[in-house]
């Protein structure tokens, strides 16, 4: 079967998505946790896709998406390499065809996407807070002694949900424990948290954006249902979360490759699952070549420098041209 | 007397043609790097504006080059730039850096101020060598330009960008170097001729307007390379403020005829914003309708976290967006601005450009970029 591959390596998790050429999901998607290193996390997923498929399942066109997509599009050999706000819209498009508005709530970021007409019209990021959504409730949850999944549903038995301080998710944590001490029942604080959560999502990061259904809410965090319902009562909408909302950056990766091999009959730059073996390592140093001290980033494969970035002269690029054309070419926003 | 002054990208070229052929001595900070704004950072009040942290930077920097005075300029309104000098100069004193501080007020007011700085500056020199001097920093400035603007173009065209920059730089030495106009046309000639016969692609560019506040626009450092990245993801980038225009506007009180004025932005903003809200705010707004106007992709406004101007003209760009269909993307620069989100939002934007440019607006974008 001819498949193409999705990798989105964020900071919490690494996904990795297989699709036909229909665009319709292959086998289970693949969730692992990152854990703070990307390479290994690439390794172990690729090896672990490599157990499950047929001998005459073919990898045709490889994506990578996330905060890690640089640095998994030269270790796979990516053929397209894609932010994590386009990656989301278009995987979001393809579940919900008509949707105008994408909630997204991962591990450290969270974005909202306005579409109009199946066009991005619109988005923004977290800036200075709203950050870091995902960690923030897992703490909490093991803070509890709850299983992420037990502390969405808790939510839900509230009766009449807290009022916490969500400036940010330090300002969040120390009112909640607050709250706590006061002897306010636990349904009720962590609904009270998602609530605020939500409202500080809606005015930092969808401040003055308008807000129309259908309304997408996909990442992580939708995995909590505190979260949804407050999303629902908050927004006075109905909510929409799509069957694999976990892995939805991977799935887009997948498809944006898939549209790019198949428009332009292009064979795949992918370097099969032998890299699973290699050995790759990652190393910065500051370039004294002139005042500028620009950090410059360097992979190494088995000793073979593989790519190199973040220097602003291209002196570094320029003693290996063409590694450094492939590396810069892979982020061009019409791949 | 040794005299140093802060950098905002080209500019130092500029003054140092200026000062040097007056037959000052001068002592030039080190480009702007990670370490000038570790320094600034360190000796700012934390939400001072990122340029006013640089500008001390640079001034430490200096002094331990030797410089003993700084030549900064001033300002009036509602910016916050207006008192950098005063502040610096008591930072300075109660770090017990012993440097002197001339403050060049804007001739707004009057030149005599002005012209008593600058006497007290150049000594005994003529002020029919001032006047020479000043033409012959101003051609510079327009030279710089000219490189700069075409640099702007080609970056995205061109199939080594790396190359390109290398002759740019070379350029921008040379100009540097120039003893004479004649010099400095060569130069500009020079990278003319060697860059426009570099392999190009062929077909229509996204093309995105950068308006703003004027040091955020100007210098790299501050607004992380963000040109370079642009051109590197395929985008031609209209600048709104260019030096030659600045120096024409604030100095030479709008007398000589230079493309991108900012009198034009201030009556293109009328209809959003008609008063002066200190700094670039209105020239933002004119900026973005004239880019709008040019039938650009799309707008992204620079400025420093906390900037005053530039978040009244943030305010008002969302109806600018709404009347001309153009849409608008902010970034908020300083020191704790991460890497990463800069150039995921711009990879984002540059899709959402393309994107629309596909979906009706000029239709498909041909050459060898077309589509996904």
């Amino acid at each position: 079967m001819d498949l193409f591959l999705g990798i989105d390596v964020g900071s919490v998790s690494t996904n990795l998505v297989l699709i036909d050429d229909r665009g319709d999901l292959y086998l289970n998607p693949l969730y692992l946790r990152t854990q703070g290193q990307p390479v290994a996390a690439i390794k172990k997923g690729l090896r672990m896709l490599q157990e499950i498929l047929a001998p005459q399942d073919r990898i045709c066109g490889v994506g990578t998406t996330g905060s890690a997509r640089s640095l998994a599009g030269v270790l796979v050999g990516a053929d397209i390499v894609k932010n994590e706000i386009t990656a989301h819209a278009v995987s979001a498009l393809r579940e919900v065809p008509d949707v105008r508005t994408i909630l997204e709530i991962g591990g450290q970021d969270s974005k909202i996407i306005i579409l109009r007409d199946g066009v991005v019209v619109d988005f923004a990021m977290n800036t200075v807070c709203a950050a870091g959504t995902g960690s923030f409730l897992d703490q909490q949850a093991f803070r509890l002694n709850l299983s992420i999944e037990e502390f969405g549903r808790i939510a839900l038995e509230a009766d009449n949900p807290v009022r916490i301080a969500g400036r940010c998710t330090v300002f969040a944590e120390s009112d909640m424990i607050h709250k706590q001490q006061m002897g306010h029942s636990l349904p009720n604080i962590v609904a009270g948290l998602c609530e605020a959560l939500v409202r500080n999502y809606l005015n930092n990061v969808g401040k003055g954006k308008e807000i129309h259904s259908p309304v997408v809410f996909q990442g992580g965090v939708a995995a909590s249902a505190g979260i949804r319902v407050a999303f629902q009562k908050a927004l006075n909408m109905d909510i929409l979360v799509p069957k694999h909302f976990n892995v939805m950056g991977a799935y887009g990766a997948a498809l944006l490759s898939r549209d790019w091999i198949t428009e332009r009959g292009a064979e795949t730059r992918f370097r099969g699952f032998e890299v699973v073996s290699c050995d790759f390592r990652p190393r910065s140093f500051i370039c004294k070549g002139c005042p500028n001290a620009c950090e410059v980033v360097e992979i190494r494969q088995d000793g073979a420098v593989l790519a190199r970035w973040g220097d602003r002269c291209g002196r570094w690029g320029v003693a290996d041209e063409k590694v450094e054309d492939a590396a810069l070419s892979c982020s061009h926003p019409l791949r | 007397m040794k005299l140093t002054y802060p950098h905002m990208g080209n500019l130092y070229i500029v003054v140092r043609a200026l000062l040097t052929s007056l037959g000052l001595d001068l002592v030039l900070p080190p480009p702007t790097s990670r370490r000038t704004a570790e320094l600034g950072v360190r000796y700012s009040p934390e939400f001072a504006c990122f340029p006013f942290k640089l500008n001390l930077g640079n001034y430490l920097e200096a002094e331990e080059l030797g410089a003993d005075t700084i030549l900064m300029a001033g300002g009036v309104g509602p910016c916050r730039f207006g008192y950098y000098a005063q502040v610096q100069r008591e930072i300075l004193r109660d770090l017990g850096v012993d440097m002197e501080m001339v403050v060049l007020e804007p001739p707004d007011v009057g030149y005599r101020e002005l012209t008593d700085k600058v006497r007290y500056l150049v000594g005994d020199c003529s002020w029919w060598r001032v006047v020479k001097s000043i033409r012959f920093a101003w051609q510079k400035a327009l030279a710089l330009d000219n490189v700069e603007r075409e640099l702007l173009y080609l970056r995205p065209r061109v199939l080594e960008p790396n190359s390109l920059e290398k002759r740019y730089r070379t350029a921008v030495e040379e100009i540097d170097a120039a003893p004479d106009s004649r010099a400095i046309s060569r130069a500009v000639q020079e990278f003319f001729k060697t860059s426009r016969r570099m392999p190009q692609r062929q077909g229509r560019f996204l093309r995105v307007g950068l308006v703003g506040e004027i040091f955020t626009v100007l210098e790299p450092f501050a607004n992380y390379d963000l040109e370079r990245r642009l051109g590197r993801l395929g985008v031609q980038v209209e600048r709104s403020i260019w030096l030659s225009a600045w120096i024409n506007d604030h100095l030479f009180g709008g007398l000589l005829r230079v493309k991108g004025g900012l009198k034009h932005a201030d009556r293109l903003a009328s209809p959003y914003l008609n008063s002066f809200v200190g700094g670039h705010g209105r020239e933002t707004v004119g900026g973005a309708v004239a880019c709008a106007l040019q039938d650009c992709d799309g707008v992204i406004q620079v400025a420093p976290l906390t900037c005053m101007p530039e978040i009244v003209a943030h305010s008002v760009l969302p109806s600018v967006s709404r009347d001309y269909g153009i849409p608008t993307l902010t970034l908020y620069l300083d020191e704790q601005s991460g890497e990463a989100g800069i150039q995921t939002r711009l990879e984002a934007f540059v899709d959402l450009m393309a994107a629309r440019r596909r979906k009706g607006k000029g239709g498909m974008l041909d050459g060898s970029f077309s589509g996904y």
